[in-house]
C-alpha cells in the first residue's frame, strides 16, 4: 500500500488491467452479440436489468448490453486509428523538423504552434452543421488527425533538437553510419517510451472529442459510440423516465475507459522519464 | 564551543551505513579549523552532524556532538545537543554551501536573499539603512550596490560564492561551516575568496570551520587541521606542525601529491629514474 | 532590445496564426460534398415553410454573402478577413431576425467568460494548495489519498462530469436547478444569488476536473523542488516551513504553469461548450448549439470565427507572458 500510485508499474499494472476489461467487452463480445444491437425492436422496450438483459433495453427495444460492446468497440477503434495515424505523423514531421532543421523546421513548427492553438471542438461543430447535421466517423477521424499530430512532433522535434548534440549520435556519425540508419538506430528507440506514452494519451482524447461532438448529437447516427449512446440516452429521456442504467452504463464505460487511458500513459511516461535519466 | 566527544554518524535506519566512526575532537572558539580527506572520507557527513543538519535520514548511533554558546543579548550560555541546533541557525551559526548555479533561489533577488533568515538583532533600522548596511558589507567583498538587484543567474561563479560568503558572514554567528567554499573556482578567485573569509574571522573573532578536499586551501588559511580517512580521524593538530612533520602515512601522501613550486618535481624524478 | 526584438518575433508569429486559422475558417465551408447555401436552403424548405421563388431567391443571395460565396476565391477572401477583422460584424441572425449576431455574441460572451475564469480561478487556487502540501510530504498517506482522486478526476472529460452531477444533483437529488433560469432586478442581491446558484453546477464540472490537473502536476513540481539545493539552503537558512513554501518553492512552481495553462486553455473552451450545452447555461457554447439547430448559419460562422480567434489569442497572449515573468529571461 505504501507504494499506492506513485509506483510506476503499480499505475501501469492497474491501467492495463482496465484497459484489459474494455477491450474484452469492446474488442470480443460484439463477436458473439445475438443480433445487431443497434436495430429497433430487437428487444422488449424499457426492461429493467434481469438476467436476459444484463443492462435492461433501450425506450427504443434495443439491449444496453450489446449496445454498450458495440459503442465501446466504435470508440475504441476511432481512437486507436485517430491516435495511430497522428503519432506516426507527428513523429516523422517532428523527427524530420528537429533532424533536417533549416526552413523546413521553420515551416513546420509554425504549423504545430498555429494547430495548437485552434480549438478542434469548434471547427468539428462548425463542419457537422454545414455538412447535413451530422458527421461520418471517418471525417471525424480524418480531423482528429489533423488536429493532434502536433501533439507528438512538437515533442520529438524538441528531442531530435538534443539529440543532435548527444555524444553517441556524433560516435554513430563519426563511425560511418547513414542518417536514416542513425534516426532508426539511435534516436527512434530513445522517443519510442515517450511517443507509447503520447499515443495512449491520443487515444483518449480522440475518444472524448468524438463523444463530445456526438453527446450533442453531431456526430454519426449510424454507428453507435460511447458519446451516441449517451445522446439516445438524453434524446429519449432515458433521464425523466428515471432508467439510470440506460445512460450511466455508457458514461461508467468511458469513465473506467480513461482512467484506464491515463494510468496507463502516466505509468509509461514516468518509466520513459526514469529510463532518459539512468541514459 | 562545539564538542564531539566519540560520535559515530551514518545513514539509514534498518541497514545502518556508518560514514563516520568513532570522532572525537573540540571546536575551539576564534579560530579556523580545517576538515581534509577525499571524498567518501566522512568529511562532509561529520560537518552535517556538527550544522545539526539531520535530513535524508542521517542520525547520530552513539557518542555526542554538544554546542555551547552565549546568547549575545541576554548573556545567557545556551548548551544543546547539535540535533537541536535548528533555532541557532542563522543566528549563532551560519553554513556556506559550494556555490554551484542552483544554490540561490533563481526567482529571488540577492539583496531578499541576504536578509532573508536573518536575525532580528541584524535587522535593525528600517530597510533602507538595513540595504545600506549589506551594500557597504558587500564592497568589502568587492561587489558593487548593483549585485543586491541582480538575479543570481546575472552573477559569475566567483561573484556567487563571495555573496554566499557575504550571506553567511553578515548574520554575525559566532560560528560558521564552509562546505568545498572554493572547489568550483579558479585559483585566483579561490584565493581571493579564502583571504576574504581569514579577515571575516579576525574581525569577528568567531570559529570558521572549512571542509576541502583540497590541501592547499587548508595551508593558506587554518590554523588547526582534522584529518579524516575511511570515517575516522587519522591526524588532527596544528596545521603548521602537521604539514612540517606528519605522522601518518596517509597523510603523507596527501601532502606529497601537493604541486610544489620548489623541490624536485614528480615528472623530474620519473626522468631521472630512467 | 533583446525583448523587445523578442516580442516583435512572437507578434508576427502570432499574426500569422491569426491568418492561418481565418484561412482554415474560410475554407472550411468550401471542403464539404455539398454545396452550404444549398444545403442551408433544402433545410428551410424541410421545416416546411413555403416561400416563392423570389424569396428563396433573395435569401440565397443573403447567404452567399454570409458565406463569401460570390466573386472570385480572392475576391471572396478579402470580403471575408475584412469582415471578420475589421468591421467585426457577421450580419443579422437568421433564427432570431432582425438582432445582429453581433449582439447575441456580446449577451453570451460574459456568461462563458465568468464560468470559465472563475472556475480555472478556483480550481488553480485549490490545485495549487492541496498540490502543494501532498508535493511537500508525498509519502503521506493523506498525500497519496489527494494523488489517488486526482488521478481519478482528471481523465474524466468536462461533459461526462456535467452529465454525472446533473444527473446526480438534478435528477436523483433534486438539489440544483435542471436548466438555468436567472432571475432579479439588474445588480439586485436575488441576480447575484441566481447567477451563482444557476452556475455551481457548470462550474464545478469544471473545476473538478481542472483542480485534478492541478493536484497532479503541482505535486510533481513540488517534490522535485523541494530536492533542489536553494530549498535545502533556504532550510539550513533556518527558515520556517511555511517560508520555504510561499517564497522559495511556489514561485518556482507557478512560473512553468503559465505554459501547461497556454495548453490546456482550448481543452477547457472545447469541454466548457459542451458544459453549457448540458446545462442550458446562457453562453457562447449554447449559442453554438441554437445556432446548429435552428440552421442560423450567421450565428454560426460569428460563434465559431470569434471563438477560435479568441482562444488563439488567448493562447498566443500567455505564450507571451511567460518570459516577461521569468527573470532568467528578461534579463538575460
Amino acid at each position: 500500500m505504501r507504494s499506492f500510485f506513485t509506483h510506476a508499474p503499480f499505475r501501469l499494472y492497474l491501467g492495463l488491467l482496465l484497459l484489459a476489461v474494455c477491450i474484452v467487452v469492446g474488442g470480443i463480445l460484439p463477436w458473439l452479440a445475438p443480433g445487431d444491437p443497434l436495430v429497433w425492436y430487437s428487444a422488449p422496450r424499457n426492461q429493467n436489468p434481469s438476467g436476459a438483459y444484463w443492462l435492461g433495453t433501450t425506450s427504443l427495444g434495443q439491449d444496453v448490453f450489446w449496445l454498450l460492446t458495440y459503442a465501446l468497440r466504435n470508440s475504441i477503434i476511432l481512437g486507436l486509428i485517430v491516435a495511430g495515424l497522428s503519432t506516426v505523423i507527428g513523429v516523422f514531421l517532428g523527427l524530420a523538423a528537429g533532424y533536417a532543421g533549416g526552413w523546413l523546421d521553420r515551416v513546420l513548427s509554425f504549423f504545430m504552434d498555429a494547430l495548437l492553438c485552434i480549438p478542434t471542438l469548434p471547427i468539428l461543430i462548425l463542419m457537422a452543421a454545414l455538412f447535413g447535421g451530422q458527421l461520418a466517423l471517418p471525417i471525424v477521424g480524418l480531423l482528429l488527425v489533423v488536429f493532434n499530430w502536433p501533439y507528438p512532433a512538437r515533442q520529438v522535434r524538441a528531442v531530435a533538437l538534443t539529440m543532435r548534440e548527444r555524444e553517441f549520435i556524433n560516435v554513430a556519425w563519426f563511425s560511418g553510419e547513414s542518417s536514416s540508419r542513425i534516426l532508426i538506430r539511435h534516436i527512434f528507440p530513445y522517443i519510442a517510451g515517450w511517443s507509447a506514452a503520447n499515443f495512449i494519451n491520443t487515444v483518449l482524447v480522440g475518444i472524448s472529442t468524438e463523444s463530445a461532438l456526438a453527446v450533442i448529437g453531431l456526430s454519426s447516427a449510424q454507428q453507435a459510440t460511447l458519446g451516441t449512446m449517451i445522446y439516445w440516452a438524453i434524446n429519449y429521456q432515458a433521464l425523466l423516465g428515471g432508467k439510470y442504467v440506460w445512460i450511466g452504463s455508457p458514461v461508467v464505460a468511458i469513465v473506467l475507459l480513461f482512467i484506464g487511458l491515463f494510468l496507463v500513459s502516466s505509468g509509461l511516461s514516468m518509466q520513459s522519464a526514469a529510463k532518459r535519466m539512468s541514459v | 564551543m562545539i564538542s564531539i566527544d566519540n560520535v559515530t554518524v551514518g545513514y539509514g535506519a534498518a541497514g545502518f551505513i556508518t560514514a563516520v566512526d568513532g570522532v572525537s575532537f573540540t571546536i575551539g572558539s576564534n579560530e579556523i579549523i580545517g576538515i581534509a580527506g577525499e571524498s567518501g572520507s566522512g568529511k562532509s557527513t561529520l560537518m552535517r552532524a556538527v550544522y545539526g543538519d539531520f535530513s535524508t535520514g542521517l542520525r547520530i548511533k552513539s557518542g555526542t556532538v554538544t554546542g555551547r554558546f552565549t546568547d549575545a543579548a541576554t548573556g545567557k550560555t545556551i548548551e544543546k545537543p547539535s540535533s537541536l541546533f535548528r533555532d541557532l541557525w542563522w543566528d549563532q551559526i551560519s553554513y556556506i554551501p559550494q556555490g554551484s548555479m542552483s544554490v540561490l533561489n533563481p526567482l529571488m533577488k540577492i539583496e531578499k536573499q541576504v536578509v532573508d533568515g536573518l536575525p532580528r538583532r541584524e535587522r535593525g533600522g528600517g530597510r533602507r539603512e538595513l540595504r545600506a548596511r549589506i551594500a557597504k558589507f558587500l564592497a568589502g567583498f568587492g561587489l558593487e550596490e548593483n549585485v543586491l538587484d541582480a538575479y543570481p543567474h546575472q552573477l559569475s561563479g566567483g561573484m556567487r560564492q563571495r555573496v554566499l560568503v557575504a550571506i553567511a558572514a553578515f548574520v554575525n554567528p559566532r560560528l560558521i561551516l564552509a562546505d568545498e567554499p572554493t572547489t568550483a573556482l579558479d585559483v585566483v578567485v579561490q584565493k581571493k575568496i579564502l583571504l576574504m573569509m581569514v579577515e571575516i574571522q579576525r574581525r569577528l573573532q568567531n570559529t570558521l570551520v572549512l571542509v576541502s578536499h583540497d590541501l592547499g586551501v587548508h595551508y593558506q588559511i587554518t590554523d588547526r587541521l582534522v584529518i579524516m580517512y575511511k570515517g575516522q580521524i587519522v591526524e588532527a593538530g596544528r596545521t603548521a606542525d602537521i604539514f612540517a612533520n606528519p605522522q601518518h602515512d596517509y597523510t603523507r601522501n596527501l601532502i606529497a601529491s601537493l604541486p610544489r613550486l620548489h623541490g624536485q618535481r614528480a615528472v623530474d624524478r620519473v626522468g631521472a629514474g630512467a | 532590445m533583446h525583448l523587445l526584438r523578442f516580442i516583435a518575433g512572437r507578434l508576427v508569429v502570432y499574426a500569422l496564426v491569426i491568418v492561418f486559422a481565418l484561412t482554415v475558417l474560410f475554407f472550411v465551408p468550401r471542403l464539404g460534398p455539398t454545396d452550404p447555401v444549398e444545403a442551408m436552403l433544402a433545410k428551410v424548405a424541410s421545416q416546411g415553410a413555403y416561400m416563392d421563388p423570389a424569396q428563396v431567391d433573395k435569401l440565397r443571395q443573403s447567404l452567399i454573402d454570409t458565406f463569401g460565396l460570390g466573386g472570385s476565391l480572392w475576391e471572396q477572401y478579402g470580403a471575408f478577413v475584412n469582415r471578420i477583422v475589421f468591421s467585426a460584424d457577421f450580419g443579422p441572425s437568421l433564427s432570431m431576425y432582425p438582432t445582429p449576431v453581433m449582439e447575441l455574441i456580446w449577451n453570451a460572451l460574459p456568461w462563458t467568460f465568468g464560468l470559465l475564469l472563475s472556475s480555472t480561478l478556483i480550481a488553480w487556487i485549490l490545485g495549487n494548495f492541496v498540490g502543494l502540501l501532498s508535493g511537500w510530504r508525498p509519502n503521506s498517506n493523506s498525500s497519496r489519498v489527494m494523488e489517488g482522486i486526482a488521478i481519478c478526476l482528471y481523465p474524466i472529460p468536462y461533459y461526462i462530469l456535467a452529465l454525472v452531477l446533473s444527473i446526480l444533483f438534478s435528477y436523483v437529488w433534486k438539489i440544483f436547478p435542471l436548466t438555468t433560469t436567472i432571475r432579479g432586478a439588474p445588480w439586485s442581491w436575488e441576480l447575484v444569488s441566481s447567477i451563482v446558484w444557476n452556475s455551481f453546477l457548470p462550474a464545478m464540472s469544471i473545476v473538478i476536473v481542472v483542480f485534478g490537473w492541478w493536484v497532479i502536476s503541482v505535486k510533481a513540481q513540488t517534490s522535485a523542488l523541494k530536492e533542489e539545493e536553494f530549498a535545502r539552503y533556504a532550510r539550513l537558512k533556518g527558515l520556517s516551513d511555511g517560508r520555504i513554501l510561499t517564497a522559495y518553492i511556489l514561485p518556482n512552481a507557478l512560473l512553468p504553469q503559465i505554459t501547461f495553462l497556454a495548453l490546456q486553455i482550448g481543452l477547457m473552451f472545447n469541454g466548457s461548450l459542451i458544459t453549457e450545452i448540458l446545462f442550458d447555461y446562457p453562453g457562447l457554447g449554447l449559442l453554438i448549439y441554437t445556432a446548429v439547430l435552428q440552421g442560423d448559419f450567421n450565428l454560426l460562422m460569428g460563434t465559431i470565427s470569434l471563438s477560435v480567434i479568441a482562444v488563439a489569442t488567448a493562447t498566443m497572449i500567455i505564450d507571451l507572458i511567460y518570459p516577461l515573468l521569468d527573470p532568467r529571461i528578461r534579463h538575460r
